[in-house]
């Protein structure tokens, strides 16, 4: 029977491979397209220019980031080159740091800490942080946090001391002011929107 | 005992060397849940956690090495090509995770600049080794790749089962290319990043194991070529099937078209088949052998695997796979709990199976048995399943209390990892931790006097035990 010549077993595992191979060939030219700075998920990196929100979307069903108007960082404006390079720097800061060791970014990485998919959008920047570090504005706070964690913790796990300077703490919340911005499909659910105690 | 064989041996003892200090890593990093601000500032946990992390990677690939190189000989009856230079980079491989791993301690971190990512720390998941030794990992596959083709090739012999193992060394040092770019963009970084890992890890990795198994079978059971080769191409036909596009599952939240969300779910959801075939297989030909072998702890590390692979990496992968039940499961301690169940499953335990088929060898020792395999056997299974229970009790807690009612926010994170469920969680999870490394000292143990131990194992009576067990 020619279920039982391992030839015709050969033959199945060769094609299957190669059609899945096809398929995902062509899936993943579409989806770098979509990834790129500027595609249909990603914004360009000049988002950090704008006031970034996470809202839930009726029609799609889903929480989604919305761009709203011109918001300032660090009191000015980058230029699309100035953002990038800022970026560039950013994840720099991550895999130098090893970030991903104990948190998580698009919840890939390490559970030891919380996941800063959003984490510009965290109500905890002017509820905690703002009043703790007298800062004036959250990308403030977040540096002091950022270079003296130790300064101004908030519970009993504290994050290290990585000796991060001020540009490197600058690009860092670039970056993650940035991140907040991709479409994630809704992930994380009801991010900022639950008054937790 | 040809060279290749011995060479293989020294795999072995690297690998076991390895699967301690992922042993101490993952006590340690088990430890800074149950105490916060430990060693805060001087180890934290993130280092911890690397070591547990790559120190398993590096010890199953060193496992599957050391694997082919005891097989390859015994395959294509002749001595592996190249095998001086083979035995200079087995060196080579050792010194060089030694200096890593004291640099991973020691060092730690450094500034944001191209040159922490070369010497350093590459800071990406699975992936940290600095460039120069990834680099090095290269140059070991490369030289891997060339002793396995060049024999066959000189042997004028392709079988089956070597057919499948060449192509596969193919993406097994092609997509480990992948460890080296930094890419600004965080959602194309992640989208490459996964064809390293899921399709290293869930695909090339099932070969390569799966061709492991198939020699060892042979040998172990005396499983005829035929039935071998049939249900390695049938394997491979599944697991690459629906494997390749089961990648989707980690496409779900990075910033990937939401078309991914049915791909991946779909495919994911069909991954268990290939891994219940396995079973099937393994219970097959236990049975048409009357599960009669000289070589019992071999015999029973293959069927928890076979068991391992299904349950772990299927069942419990299967269980948090779909995109509606991922949104809350996903970056938990449930992604934990799978992760250990299947990387022991499906790899731990099939290494450890031909370590101990490769020891009867070497050893010249007629039946493999006795009371410390069993014990080691007990404990590491028993240490794991506690872990793997512990952790799943803790993701359900996360998944509720941090994902679905809390928001993912900092406090939402915080009332999750207080959460008492979660806390009980952990802690088991770092009991049943030290059960598993009390299985993994007795395994060594083991592995050290097994085969010398001739006076227990030739009496009647555990000749009489041995058979009917």
């Amino acid at each position: 029977m020619y279920a039982e010549d391992p030839a015709f077993w050969r033959a199945g595992a060769i094609s299957s491979t190669l059609v899945m191979l096809v398929v995902l060939a062509f899936l993943t030219v579409d989806s770098l397209a979509t990834i790129r700075p500027g595609g249909a998920n990603v914004p360009p990196y000049s988002v950090i220019n704008k006031e970034i929100r996470y809202e839930f979307d009726r029609d799609a069903h889903r929480y989604r980031p919305v761009i709203g108007a011109d918001q300032q960082l660090f009191g000015k404006n980058y230029s699309p080159e100035e953002a990038e390079k800022l970026m560039h720097l950013g994840k720099l800061v991550i895999q130098t740091r090893n970030c991903m060791n104990c948190h998580t970014f698009f919840g890939n990485g390490a559970y030891y800490a919380p996941d800063l998919t959003k984490a510009w959008l965290d109500p905890a920047w002017q509820q905690m942080w703002m009043p703790m570090t007298q800062a004036a504005t959250r990308e403030e706070a977040m540096v002091a946090f950022l270079m003296y964690p130790e300064k101004y913790p908030t519970w009993s796990r504290q994050m290290p001391n990585l000796q991060i300077s001020r540009e490197e703490a600058e690009a860092l919340v670039a970056y993650l002011k940035w991140m907040s911005a991709v479409e994630t499909n809704g992930f994380p659910i009801h991010f900022g929107h639950i008054q937790t105690n | 005992m040809f060279r290749s064989q011995q060479l293989a041996l020294k795999y072995f003892a690297a690998a076991m060397t390895l699967f301690g200090i992922m042993v101490v890593g993952g006590l340690l990093a088990s430890s800074y849940y149950v105490h916060d601000g430990l060693l805060l500032n001087k180890l934290d946990f993130n280092v911890a956690k690397m070591l547990h992390i790559d120190t398993m990677i590096i010890w199953l690939l060193m496992g599957f090495i050391g694997s082919v190189y005891w097989f390859l000989p015994i395959e294509l009856e002749r001595e592996t090509e190249g095998i001086k230079l083979a035995e200079l980079l087995f060196w080579i491989f050792c010194a060089a995770v030694a200096v890593v791993a004291a640099v991973f301690i020691f060092v730690q971190y450094g500034p944001a600049t191209e040159m922490s990512l070369w010497f350093i720390n590459q800071g990406r998941k699975y992936v940290e080794a600095p460039r120069w030794a990834a680099i090095g990992v290269t140059l070991v596959v490369l030289v891997f790749v060339y002793n396995v083709v060049s024999t066959a090739i000189k042997a004028k012999k392709i079988t089956g089962i070597m057919g499948v193992l060449m192509v596969d060394l193919i993406p097994l040092f092609g997509l480990y290319l992948i460890a080296f770019p930094s890419i600004t963009n965080m959602s194309e970084d992640q989208y490459w990043w996964w064809w390293l890992v899921h399709l290293w890890v869930e695909a090339t990795w099932e070969i390569l194991i799966g061709c492991i198994m198939a020699l060892a079978l042979m040998q172990l059971l005396g499983t005829a070529r035929r039935i071998v080769e049939t249900w390695l191409y049938i394997e491979v036909a599944l697991v690459l099937g629906t494997g390749i596009l089961g990648l989707g599952h980690h496409y779900f939240w990075i910033g990937t078209p939401d078309y991914w969300l049915n791909i991946g779910g779909f495919f994911s959801a069909l991954e268990p088949l290939p891994l219940l075939g396995m079973v099937v297989h393994a219970v097959y030909d236990a049975g048409a052998h009357r599960m009669k072998t000289t070589n019992k702890p071999a015999f029973y590390w293959v069927m928890a695997e076979a068991f391992g692979n299904f349950i772990g990496g299927g069942v419990f992968g299967f269980m948090m796979t779909l995109p509606q039940i991922n949104l809350f499961t996903h970056g938990t301690q449930w992604t934990v709990s799978h992760g250990h169940f299947a990387f022991w499953g499906a790899y731990g335990c099939g290494v450890i199976a031909v370590i101990y088929l490769a020891l009867q060898k070497s050893r010249a020792a007629e039946q493999l048995n006795g009371g410390p395999w069993k014990w080691s056997f007990a404990l590491l299974n028993i240490g794991m399943i506690g872990m793997v229970g512990a952790l799943l009790v803790a993701g359900i807690a996360q998944a509720f209390y941090e994902r679905a009612m809390g928001g993912s926010t900092l406090q939402a994170f915080m009332q999750g990892q207080t959460n008492v469920w979660f806390v009980q969680g952990i802690v088991m999870r770092a009991v049943f931790g030290l059960v598993f490394a009390a299985g993994y000292v007795m395994l060594m143990y083991d592995l050290l006097t097994i085969g010398k131990r001739r006076v227990a194992i030739s009496s009647p009576k555990a000749r009489v035990a041995g058979g009917r067990a």
